[in-house]
């Protein structure tokens, strides 16, 4: 996706992050990890279209896809990393960044924004004490961010926790929600 | 059925039959409801006598555009040479829609025998089903059936033990609206930035890693199983209106209405008595002010043209919009059209793929005016600013998202400019008008 060209939501500050980001990297692709990318290229004509799974996979196990990731995907699959790069930076859900350990994210398109996703937003923003949108909290626990529509819209207003998807969420089920979460 | 809730007598259940119903999920569950016999009989079919079965049923495309599928399969000539391809779009991401979720999450097996018999009519032995990276349940689901169907032999190197060769992938996007374009979705596929490309080469000719490649909505490829068992002709005489449109139609519902959820109605049902009564009406206290019926990419209704529309692809045309997708987002007094217009295309300007000049500059610019006009800023110029912005826009672009931003906002300002002219005369100080007193 492209930038937020019409400004508004403001660019993430990424200085929280640095201890994760300096971390050594150790390759993804090896064991049964290598195996499942293995089996992941049958299913194409060519290498190229396993791009997208591969670094699905990145992501799971890393939390993130960092520039030692691309690069390493960029190997097996017979591409260049500014290649892989210019992928990773057009599709929205790839963290080019580490995030906290609950990515939160919240849908605030017009169904949902008629809805009241606006005070599930500032509910969370509050009760994670993540203070600002894309900011994770001191604790590293929480990054909440807007996104557009999660194809949802008669269960608004819907979030997702890292992987898990959540219908129906309102600003009183917030803490609720926040206190189940390990 | 109009899930969450139970399913109103008014509505005929083919293609949601099953949803809330966990059994159905599972391969054994799915074969108690009948599952899997249409796919069996299609395999002993010839696939040019399936294309007819579904040319005569009067099926079109349930992903927007209404094309006629069994059209579009005939497009395809099994044997002739080169690997075909099925790509079923389950990239559902236009605003007020969610069918396909519903479809997939509640009859995943629905979807792997749709793409089946999909894949044999056009003679390809590969499917790929390519759901957006946020359907995380959907995806478990299918992914789930996609294995019990290969252990179970229907799809395979040996599909049903008919010698027919059916592989059928998930493939998992990664948060980019403009994939669910058809073009743009087979470069994403291809592991690529999803730009659309021009068209032509069309996909049969050129598709999908250059070889012929049909195209089908989730919605389109589960009818082609009820059709296959219960005729053609079956199908076609399901309509209330228009013989062009037949069939049933999901409708997810979504906004400011007492029922929000997923509902089938024959094509032609009347929307006012959908409204009032499959969808409950208004909020306690609140009366619908407009209705988007086809998604976020379709004209703006007004009550007066809603009431009056026949929902079917020529009634939502005669009622000043569209029947798109089927997300149907029904907005009421409490809310400012301007917030919401503003809203739309805030979400079109990110969701641009930034290739062609037109819609990367006037979806923000488009965005920034109308969000101007929100928050009392605006400017009595600044609305013929908007519509010249949208007109170019309009039919200029490699494909429609940037029409689709035009859309709502030239409806918008066509059938509310009131609420637009309020915001701009009841306007803050601003410092260019000022500047010129």
């Amino acid at each position: 996706m492209t930038p937020d060209l019409v400004g508004g939501l403001e660019s993430p500050d990424y200085a929280s992050h640095d201890r994760a980001a300096h971390e050594p990297y150790t390759p993804v692709f090896t064991g049964a990890v290598k195996h499942e990318l293995d089996e992941l290229l049958t299913h194409y004509p060519t290498k190229m279209a396993a791009l997208l799974p591969a670094l699905w996979i990145v992501q799971r196990e890393r939390g993130w896809v960092s520039e030692e990731g691309m690069v390493e995907v960029a190997g097996f699959l017979e591409l260049t990393p500014a290649y892989v790069k210019g992928v990773v930076t057009f599709y929205t859900m790839y963290h080019q960044h580490p995030v906290g350990k609950y990515f939160i994210q919240v849908c605030t398109t017009s169904p949902c924004g008629i809805c009241g996703a606006e005070d599930v937003v500032k509910a969370l923003l509050r009760h994670t004490n993540a203070g600002e949108l894309g900011i994770t909290s001191q604790d590293g626990r929480f990054t909440v961010i807007e996104v557009e529509c999660l194809g949802a819209c008669g269960f608004a207003t819907p979030v997702m926790v890292n992987e898990e998807f959540i219908e129906s969420m309102t600003p009183e089920k917030v803490p609720e929600l926040l206190a189940r979460l390990p | 059925m109009g899930y969450p809730h139970h399913p109103h007598p008014r509505e005929t259940t083919v293609l949601s039959k099953h949803f809330g119903e966990a059994d159905a999920r599972t391969l054994d569950g799915w074969k108690k409801r009948g599952g899997y016999k249409a796919l069996e009989k299609a395999l002993g079919m010839q696939p040019v006598d399936i294309v007819n079965v579904v040319k005569e049923s009067g099926l079109r495309g349930r992903g927007g555009a209404g094309f006629p599928t069994g059209l579009k399969w005939s497009f395809m000539k099994p044997g002739d040479g080169k690997p075909h391809y099925l790509c079923c779009n389950a990239d559902e991401s236009e605003p007020g829609t969610f069918k396909d979720r519903e479809l997939m999450r509640w009859t995943p097996h629905a979807l792997v025998e749709g793409c089946a018999i999909g894949a044999y009519a056009i003679g390809a032995e590969t499917a790929y089903v390519y759901i957006r990276g946020e359907f995380t349940e959907p995806l478990h689901w299918m992914e789930q059936a996609v294995k019990e169907a290969y252990a179970a032999g229907i799809i395979g190197k040996n599909a049903m033990g008919t010698g027919k060769r059916i592989d059928v992938h998930v493939h998992r996007g990664a948060g980019a609206y403009i994939c669910g374009e058809e073009t743009a979705l087979m470069e994403s596929l291809e592991g690529r930035r999803g730009n659309p490309r021009i068209k032509p080469p069309f996909p049969a000719v050129s598709g999908v890693f250059g070889k012929p490649t049909t195209i089908n909505n989730v919605e389109t490829l589960i009818a082609a199983a009820p059709i296959l068992m219960n005729g053609g002709d079956w199908y076609k005489k399901m309509s209330l209106s228009n013989p062009k449109s037949t069939g049933t139609k999901l409708f997810s519902v979504c906004g400011n209405v007492q029922r929000p959820g997923t509902y089938e109605v024959v094509m032609g049902f009347p929307f006012k008595e959908f409204l009032y009564d499959l969808c409950g009406g208004p909020l306690h206290g609140r009366k619908f002010k407009a209705v988007i019926p086809g998604g976020a990419s379709v004209p703006i209704q007004t009550m007066e043209e809603a009431e009056g529309t026949l929902m079917d692809y020529e009634g939502f045309v005669a009622g000043g919009s569209m029947l798109g997708s089927g997300g149907v987002i029904v907005i009421d007094d409490a809310q400012p059209m301007v917030t919401v217009i503003a809203r739309l295309a805030r979400f079109f300007a990110h969701e641009s793929c930034g290739q062609c000049t037109q819609c990367r500059e006037g979806t923000a610019w488009t965005t920034k005016i109308v969000e101007r006009i929100r928050d009392g800023e605006g400017t009595i110029e600044d609305l013929d600013t908007l519509l010249d912005i949208a007109e170019q826009m309009t039919g200029k672009t490699i494909c429609v998202l940037s029409d689709s931003c035009a859309v709502p906002v030239v409806s918008g300002i066509k059938k509310f400019r009131g609420e637009f002219e309020a915001l701009i005369q009841g306007r803050r100080f601003h410092p260019v008008t000022a500047a010129v007193a």
